[in-house]
């Protein structure tokens, strides 16, 4: 199917197309009326995206009784800053894995022909149609002290079950495949936008390879580097199901402890402080990024 | 060349890691061994017979078709009202007030299926279809919205403009003029949501009962109390109908050609 399109010269049949007097068209009283359309969704979204939220918000500071004890109880506690601390190194190490992992790829997305860019688009996208539950379980097995990569460090190399799952490592290794598109495409689509030119300018000046690429590509990259790595950090600050499934009970995320809390031991107040914590942590890197980053938008990961 | 070469090399190894790992899961919903391991020994098809005849599983099955093909009519229906809306008008705040409807995509699962739970026991909608459904609508959603509105922009004004002087009214020209323009990406949006509610599992996990389970739910528990092989023939069925639904969006999109002006 085509879509018909019009240029920029087109100004001519724009006008007849848009009658004598474009102004009283968009002007007029009718303009609200589409804005009706917007009510089922606003009515949906408003009672069961914002009224949870705000009911998160309210149980923090009144339950068990009004007041912030709550909070006192979040940042008072050390082994809650434990939990903290270990969800932003994971968040942390998992958007450098994937930043290493994406920005070779998506580089070469940019040399190679349309035919081959579609097939490593192709490649990229076709992960994110398979549930986190299914890779999970996958990992699951390759992972585990008798699975296959065990399994091959023990008949290869002699080495005894090396613990791979129920570790930081497996956590991580997990999160990366999940969250490698949400680096891959906006890197791409900031380097599709590089002029190939300024390179070879650049060794014509006499710069290094190493100096062209630190001086005038990567600065170019940027935008990319900024909104894949706040996908990709913000998405990973909420993981549940990957730590819970291939991390230990030692080492939980912030996602498992306020799951622990309200499911297993009935403290909604402190479950929903950690809630808004988690909350107002993305948000406020959303904003600080979005500041930085005049031209990114505040939902990066919304264009996958 | 070389450097091209070895950055190749590089690439097959990503997608290597990216899709081998996932495919373990085929041989292991064969294995004979009642155990969860790889390689499996023997061939079998026990495991789906397990599936195909245990009643628990079926229901659970049943349970996530109906939610995902519910959210599917109620996110795309409602999400292609607001998109409409919001192209036909021009305020300032608009981009805040479409800000507004995606924001389920970067709020943390977690938070908003706690939120949900607390709500939902208030609302007694806990383990209700309308409550999967709602929920599912929530995060499925974003997805139609961007999708259509995207679909929208490559739209011409003027064929809707010359269906309105030809006499067509408001709805006539939406069902044959506008709708059959976007059908691309209201398809893919429609099929995006469909999988979104199929495998969803955060806060399906939390608006559970035992009496009404999704799959996603009964994957997980059966993984986290069991130790049931059954789960990995199971895992394979949710991943093809996945991976089909998203081929045909994919299929959907790739007709839409990028509008030029």
């Amino acid at each position: 199917m085509t879509t018909p399109t019009f240029t920029e010269g087109d100004v001519s049949t724009r006008a007849i197309a848009l009658g004598a007097d474009p102004k009283a068209r968009s002007r007029g009283p009718k303009n609200w009326r589409p804005l009706l359309l917007l009510i089922p969704a606003f009515v949906i979204v408003s009672l069961f995206f914002l009224a949870p939220l705000g009911d998160v918000f309210v149980r923090s500071v009144t339950d068990p009784q009004p007041g912030l004890q709550n909070y006192e109880w979040l940042f008072g506690t050390p082994a809650n800053l434990n939990v903290v601390l270990r969800t932003f190194g994971t968040a942390i190490l998992v958007t450098v894995v994937c930043l290493l992992l994406a920005y070779p790829y998506a580089y070469l997305m940019t040399i190679v022909t349309d035919r081959t860019r579609n097939l490593m688009q192709l490649f990229i996208m076709m992960p994110l149609w398979t549930s986190i539950l299914v890779r999970t379980l996958a990992w699951m097995v390759l992972l585990q002290d008798t699975g296959p990569i065990n399994g091959i460090l023990a008949a290869w190399f002699g080495i005894g079950p090396v613990p791979l799952i129920r570790t930081t490592f497996g956590v991580a290794l997990g999160m990366s495949q999940v969250l490698l598109p949400f680096m891959v495409l906006p890197l791409y689509s900031s380097m599709a936008k590089i002029d190939k030119r300024l390179l070879p300018a650049a060794s014509n000046l006499g710069a290094k390879p190493v100096t062209a690429f630190f001086t005038v590509y990567l600065p170019l990259s940027k935008p990319g580097i900024f909104s894949g790595g706040v996908t990709v950090f913000i998405l990973g600050l909420g993981f549940y199901i990957i730590p819970a499934l291939l991390g230990s009970s030692k080492e939980i995320m912030i996602s498992a402890l306020i799951q622990q809390q309200i499911s297993v031991f009935l403290m909604w107040g402190q479950g929903t402080a950690l809630g808004i914590f988690l909350l107002v942590c993305t948000i406020l890197i959303l904003v600080v990024v979005s500041r930085l980053n005049k031209n990114g938008s505040l939902f990066p990961g919304v264009d996958r | 060349m070389t450097s091209k070469r070895l950055l190749g090399v590089f690439a097959v190894l990503i997608v290597l890691w990216l899709i081998v790992p996932t495919l373990v899961i085929i041989p292991m919903s064969f294995n004979e061994a009642p155990s969860f391991n790889f390689p499996p020994k023997g061939f079998s098809t026990r495991w789906y017979e397990n599936f195909f005849t245990d009643p628990n599983w079926l229901e659970s099955l049943f349970v996530s078709l109906q939610v995902a093909v519910l959210t599917m009519l109620v996110a795309t229906t409602v999400g292609v009202l607001a998109s409409l809306g919001l192209s036909k008008v021009k305020f300032r705040g608009k981009g805040l007030l479409e800000g507004y409807f995606l924001l389920p995509l970067i709020v943390p699962g977690i938070v908003l299926a706690v939120g949900l739970y607390s709500l939902f026991l208030r609302l007694d909608l806990l383990g209700t279809l309308p409550g999967f459904v709602l929920a599912h609508t929530i995060v499925s959603m974003p997805l139609v919205i961007t999708n259509v509105m995207a679909s929208l922009q490559g739209l011409d004004p003027r064929l809707e403009q010359a269906s309105a002087s030809l006499g067509g009214g408001r709805v006539r020209t939406f069902f044959s003029i506008t709708l059959p323009l976007i059908a691309p990406g209201v398809t893919a949006g429609a099929l995006f949501a469909f999988v979104t509610s199929f495998d969803e599992v955060i806060l399906s996990l939390f608006i559970q009962s035992p009496n009404l389970q999704t799959l996603p739910v009964k994957i997980f528990n059966s993984v986290t109390q069991t130790n049931d092989p059954t789960v990995a023939a199971v895992a394979v069925i949710t991943m093809f109908t996945s991976v089909i639904v998203m081929l045909v969006a994919q299929f959907a999109t790739r007709k839409r050609k990028r509008p030029v002006a």
